[in-house]
């Protein structure tokens, strides 16, 4: 019988399929993980509604269950549980080391609008486009080291 | 019994009617992939339809068990959406014009829901920044003609996405323009036949059991 600690172990090593440098955990789009009668009940929270990702997601969440042995129950919960400030601190620093300037918590976001190159760290930047490749990322400019860089969104 | 039945047909009909705009406004919008005047607005209305048109799958499948049935196998009649989102606009002042009116009205509507309905509150949060990029471009354009004249133009349009009232009244005073007589929900125009041969014309071509 698999235990909630294992299921927590085994989804850390799926990637996010569009920035594979981070997991679903370090994402915080995992909700919850419940053991019950040998089903294991997983609530997931889509980051943003129109990802295309969200299915790879699902049928990951659900391989890795069954890799366990157990059998998965995926449910993707439509709520509002979800922001970028559900990412870990060790999702965040894997994101930045990857070249994507971390999102800041939401309420320092909404006071102030700092945002800080993650290649040299000034935060002498500018926005090129608040949309960029996914639905989470917009496009900055940094002046200090002259190098565009993606900034995750931060909702 | 009945009362409440007729209250639930009601609410159902009002979350098809916000499900259908966000699929027609998806597909208008995604129009401009690829033919923007400028690259970065390339991305930006490519994004901003991908989440329009996401918006519509959740609350799709809030009223049925096949999304994609509902979005895509209905008559063009039995679309609940409002005519100022079928119009084909050719332009960018009328295109800019659309998504700042758009994005005003669907405000007042989104917030109106949130108590009640959990998902319109994950809708309000992504559309803060689809507000950002039409509230961006209405400070540039504001004071020119063409972008003015395309507002008094589709302001009927906008006006007959919400109901009339309380949301229509917020509508009025955000925009700043007088009460007139709306376009309203309920008849189409020329461009939803247009846009509907060609949103479900691989599925009508599709051999029966296909799998996608």
């Amino acid at each position: 019988m698999v235990t909630a600690e294992q299921v927590w172990e085994k989804l850390e090593e799926i990637p996010d399929p569009e920035i594979p440098v981070i997991s679903l955990v370090d994402l915080g789009v995992i909700r919850s993980v419940d053991v019950r009668d040998g089903h294991v009940h997983v609530e997931f929270t889509p980051t943003f509604l129109g990802c295309p990702a969200l299915e790879v997601m699902k049928r990951a969440l659900e391989d890795k269950v069954r890799e366990l042995g157990a059998e998965p129950d995926v449910e993707v919960v439509n709520d509002d549980s979800w922001g970028t400030d559900k990412i870990t601190a060790t999702g965040r620093e894997k994101l930045r080391v990857a070249g994507f300037a971390p999102p800041a918590p939401r309420l320092v976001q909404l006071q102030s609008a700092v945002h800080r190159c993650p290649y040299c760290g000034s935060t002498d930047t500018t926005l090129e486009n608040l949309f960029g490749p996914t639905p989470c990322r917009s496009l900055r400019y940094c002046n200090g080291c002259r190098q565009p860089f993606e900034q995750f969104k931060t909702i | 019994m009945a009362a409440l039945r007729t209250r639930q047909q009601q609410y159902e009909r009002e979350l098809l009617s916000l499900a259908d705009d966000e699929l027609i406004i998806g597909w208008r919008d995604s129009e401009w992939t690829g033919i923007a005047p400028l690259l970065e607005e390339d991305v930006a209305f490519s994004s901003i339809a991908q989440n329009e048109i996401g918006h519509a799958r959740a609350l799709y499948e809030l009223l049925s068990d096949d999304a994609d049935a509902l979005a895509f196998d209905r008559a063009p009649d039995d679309y609940r959406c409002a005519p100022f989102v079928e119009l084909k606009l050719l332009d960018w002042a009328h295109a800019i014009a659309r998504r700042w009116l758009y994005e005003v009205a669907d405000e007042i509507r989104i917030r109106a829901l949130k108590e009640s309905l959990p998902l319109a509150a994950k809708i309000d949060r992504e559309e803060t920044y689809h507000r950002m990029h039409a509230e961006m471009w209405h400070e540039r354009l504001r004071d020119a003609p063409q972008f003015r004249e395309a507002v008094e133009e589709l302001w009927p349009y906008a006006l007959g996405m919400l109901p009339s009232g309380e949301q229509r009244d917020a509508l009025v005073s955000r925009v700043g323009l007088a009460q007139v007589e709306a376009v309203e929900r309920g008849m189409h125009t020329d461009g939803l036949a247009e846009i509907w041969d060609e949103m479900t014309m691989v599925r009508r071509s599709a051999p029966a059991g296909a799998q996608w």
